[in-house]
């Protein structure tokens, strides 16, 4: 007899039962969040240059009068640099270079990261004080708005540092430990970029 | 002091603000049908706890479902909050319907009260209605569509529940204590400011919208890796379903076209909480972006509502034609091009907004070109039909009627995409009649179809056919008596959110829309009655093989109730359709060669930590009760962090040999059962096996 194999339509076959990719597909779900993110930044951009017109400014403070480019220039710096040792940490996993290397990089990015919030904070201090506050012209309040949430997110991201670090310290570079710091450095670059957007658009537009 | 004290604790929320005792102080028809709707709510609240007390349900609820995270389940407690909100919604809407009737020269309700009814109305029925509905029927079907055990993130997906469930808890909150919003379902500011609208409504309104909207974003992300990185082997793309396809598009659409929405809510709550001026009148505000951000996310939201409804009637459509879909692909092609057109047609919300002709020409024509495909759409549903064996089953009296109806709404919507038109109608209940009918017959009755076609999938019985054609009856006739006449009154002259009007022209009109209002009042019941009678016979209508309709797509080929596993193993995918060509072939109930463990995750309390502490923190900002809000909020972060550094601490692992001897004792009962033909499908013989009857066109 001659039998023809040739499957109909479904096959029941065990042994296929999710031997998947995890990692991958927390990553991927990791891309659609930033992707929807970068929205969230593309409409405050959007926002803030609709707002750079002498109605908004309503009278208040002008980009030219607020912004100095030494402070930007210092917290570009800190956060580009940053990124640059983020790297490095992830070199280090790649290349096995020792759980002690890895946290070493991640602990500079880490006070980096701190260092860029502090001159954030240290500049928006210095606004506030001139009476250029989010309530005085719309803006302003497109500028805060923005800037802010951009530091909102370094935010995050040091707290999630801080998590990582001591997680490595307890568990060692694991697999989910490793896939943790591979969406961190995601996330990390990403504000980065973000960063880079905001100089030129804000600061380099603004006294251009 | 204690007056600081007490606003320390309670912020803003005083007595005044309790809605259940205003009747008492100004017992007037108005605040008596105020208080009235929240002591429904009070005592609706205590039926229901006293009730899970009386059958001692409260652990079952809690671990059956609460804490779930099989997406099944998840998927049902959706579908019941949307239902519940629906019935709110629905009654909204016929309150509405009366006031109009009755409104020549005045009423019976408060201006104020008219319009927190259609801004509730209008938030409910998108955000807490249709939105859970379609997010239920996507969790309960795609993963079994696409052969997968369950979705990628099953955690996440409690989550988003929990955080819609917490914006729905502050709407139904807004019913007992406080006002709503008298903004309308967009909020448009600068009225939504608080030099307009000091009071807590629009906050309301913010918290409830961006929490819902935070769980709508992660649901979309969550679906559409589950869609991407899921599907059994074989199960390529042109292999998946077509609501799979649908369930894909909207979820892209959710994630790109909520983040606008999340955005202006979340600014309009700056400029209200700290003094921000993105949309005030003064001081350079620009009340104009807040036009251009809502729509932005506004207008792919109709396309969210609507094409997870075009994917049911897809499926109904074919299984109830006993054909395979015609033109599948281009199904697909235009179920994309939608999603893609959708994002550049915003501007035509605001056309009378006073910008550039051109821009609007631009926007216009960019509209229009939404209707090719959804043509295509329908010509593919027509040319299924055709030569098909039709059975007129419940489902399929809603796709018929929306058929009808739907292409009736888009030729007035085309009539709406040409500005100087607009000009005409706009703001008048012509704009209002327009968009219920692609609403009502474009997503409600397919989400009604859904809910029908795959109930005996989730609960293993079927609903009762006699009450669904009732109901179904009572929708189609009451959507048509409500809102056909209001094309007429918007012509005339009439506009939207009117509590009361001087032309008696416009008077007999609202007395046949007001008819229509007693139908779908009468639809409702019938839907309640169908629940009653279909749990109170479910003996009789087993599903026990899990195909009642010898339908076509994979997730007919499980026992109905789906175990928590889905499938015994994971199927392999060798044709579309796959299930129908094995039937064909006389393959539909195979005994897997060999079995394996199946890991599931374990149970999880975010979701239910969100819902209630969602809620707390929604109350605390909205009350100013900022302790409450900081303590809400505390609690949210360190449990999801918690969570996300320990993991599952309950995995689950289901031995093989388990899986084996259920799916097998299965198969037997399968075997045993007598087979039906379609004809009969309705019968109480009915238990779920299809006969072999019309196999060989199946294969074909
Ligand atoms: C079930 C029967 C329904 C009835 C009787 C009904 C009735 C009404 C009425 C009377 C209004 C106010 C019109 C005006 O402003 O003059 C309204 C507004 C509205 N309805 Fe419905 N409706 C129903 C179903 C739905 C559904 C299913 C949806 C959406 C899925 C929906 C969405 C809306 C929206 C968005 C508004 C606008 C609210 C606003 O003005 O901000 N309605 N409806
Ligand atoms: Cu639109």
């Amino acid at each position: 007899m001659n039998i023809v194999v040739r499957p109909h339509g479904l096959t029941w076959v065990a042994g296929h039962d999710h031997d998947h990719d995890r990692i991958a597909t927390t990553l991927s779900g990791f891309w659609l969040f930033m992707m929807s993110d970068l929205i969230i930044f593309g409409l405050m951009f959007a926002t803030y240059v609709t707002m750079l017109t002498p109605e908004s400014f309503a009278g208040g403070p002008t980009p030219k009068e607020l912004f100095e480019l030494p402070g930007a220039a210092m917290e570009t710096a800190a956060l580009l640099t940053s990124t640059f040792t983020f790297g490095m940490a992830s070199l280090a996993i790649k290349y096995d270079r020792g759980l002690s290397k890895v946290m070493l990089w991640l602990l500079v990015t880490l006070a980096l990261g701190v260092v860029f919030l502090a001159l954030e904070a240290r500049e928006f201090t210095y606004m506030l004080a001139e009476g250029a506050v989010p309530q005085r012209s719309g803006f302003l309040s497109a500028f805060f708005g923005l800037v802010p949430l951009h530091g909102t997110h370094v935010t995050a991201g040091v707290i999630w540092l801080v998590i990582m670090l001591i997680e490595l310290n307890r568990t060692g570079l694991t697999g989910p430990a490793s896939s943790r710091i591979a969406r961190l450095a995601l996330f990390w670059h990403f504000l980065d970029l973000i960063w880079v957007g905001i100089f030129s658009v804000v600061y380099l537009g603004g006294i251009a | 002091m204690s007056h600081g004290f007490c606003s320390l604790i309670f912020g803003r929320l005083d007595v005044e603000s309790l809605d259940f005792l205003k009747a008492f102080f100004h017992p007037g028809l108005n605040d008596i049908i105020l208080s009235g709707a929240a002591w429904v709510v009070i005592v609706g609240a205590a039926v229901t706890a006293a009730l899970l007390t009386w059958f001692r349900l409260w652990g079952p609820m809690w671990s059956k479902w609460l804490i779930s995270v099989d997406h099944k389940r998840i998927g049902v407690m959706y579908i019941v909050l949307a239902l519940i909100m629906l019935v709110r919604g629905a009654l909204e809407g016929v309150v509405m319907r009366a006031q109009q009737a009755d409104g020549l020269h005045g009423g019976f309700l408060s201006a104020d009260h008219f319009a927190q009814l259609f801004s509730t109305h209008g938030t409910i029925m998108i955000f807490f209605m249709a939105m859970p509905f379609l997010t239920g029927l996507i969790n309960i079907v795609v993963p079994l569509q696409i052969g997968a055990r369950d979705v990628s993130f099953p955690m996440l997906n409690s989550l988003s529940l929990g955080l819609t469930v917490s914006g729905a808890m502050l709407v139904m909150i807004s019913l007992v204590i406080g006002d709503f919003s008298t903004g309308g379902w967009s909020a448009y500011p600068p009225y939504t400011e608080p030099n307009f609208q000091p009071g807590v409504g629009p906050d309301y309104w913010i918290w409830a919208v961006t929490l819902a909207g935070l769980g709508s974003t992660l649901t979309g992300i969550n679906f559409v890796v589950t869609i991407f990185k899921e599907r059994a082997p074989g199960m390529s793309f042109l292999r998946m379903p077509i609501f799979t396809w649908n369930a894909l598009c909207t979820s892209l659409l959710l994630v790109f076209a909520m983040p606008p929405l999340t955005v202006a809510a979340l600014m309009l709550a700056a400029d209200r909480y700290l003094g921000f001026h993105f949309f005030t009148n003064a001081l350079g505000g620009n009340m104009m972006n807040y036009a251009n951000l809502f729509w932005q996310f506004g207008h792919p939201e109709v396309y969210i509502l609507v094409l997870p409804s075009f994917g049911i009637y897809g499926e109904v459509i074919s299984t109830y034609s006993g054909k395979r879909l015609y033109g599948y692909v281009t199904l697909v092609i235009a179920t994309m091009a939608i999603g893609f057109l959708s994002f550049g047609v915003w501007l035509h919300h605001f056309f009378t907004m006073g910008q550039d002709a051109d821009v609007n020409a631009v926007f216009g024509i960019a509209t229009m070109l939404i209707g090719i495909p959804t043509g295509v759409k329908v010509y593919d549903w027509m040319a299924t039909m055709f030569r098909g064996r039709i059975r007129f089953s419940v489902p399929m009296v809603y796709a018929l009627a929306f058929m009808v109806l739907f292409v009736l709404g888009g030729l007035t919507g085309i009539l709406l995409a040409n500005p100087p038109v607009d000009f005409q109608v706009h703001n008048t209940l012509f704009l209002v009649a327009h968009f219920h009918n692609m609403l009502i017959p474009g997503t409600l009755f397919g989400l009604f179809a859904g809910y029908t076609y795959w109930f005996p999938k989730v609960f293993g019985f079927r609903l009762n056919d006699r009450w669904g054609y009732i109901a179904a009856f009572n929708w189609i006739v009451g959507f048509v008596l409500s809102f056909m006449p209001l094309y007429a009154v918007g012509l005339m002259g009439l506009t939207r959110r009117a509590v009361s009007y001087t032309n008696p022209a416009f008077e007999p009109w609202l007395h046949v829309a007001g008819v229509g209002a007693i139908f779908i009042t009468a639809a409702l019941v019938s839907m309640c009655v169908q629940l009653y009678v279909s749990i109170r016979d479910r003996e009789l209508t087993r599903d026990i093989g899990g195909d009642p309709w010898d339908a076509r797509t994979l997730e007919w080929a499980t026992p109905s109730p789906v175990p928590a596993y889905n499938f015994p193993v994971i199927p392999h995918i060798h044709a579309l359709e796959a299930f129908a060509v094995a039937k064909g072939a006389g393959l539909g109930y195979q005994e897997p060669v060999s079995y394996s463990d199946i890991h599931l995750p374990g149970d999880t309390y975010i979701g239910v930590i969100t819902a209630v502490f969602g809620t707390a923190l929604g109350v605390g900002l909205v009350w100013y009760m900022w302790w409450l809000a900081w303590l809400a909020f505390a609690v949210i972060a360190v449990s999801l962090i918690a969570r996300a550094v320990l993991g599952d601490r309950h995995p689950v692992t289901i031995p093989a040999a388990e899986i084996k001897r259920k799916y097998r004792a299965w198969l037997e009962v399968v075997r045993a059962t007598a087979p039906v033909t379609r004809a009969l499908e309705w019968d109480y013989r009915n238990h779920g096996v299809a006969a072999a009857e019309y196999t060989k066109e199946a294969a074909e």
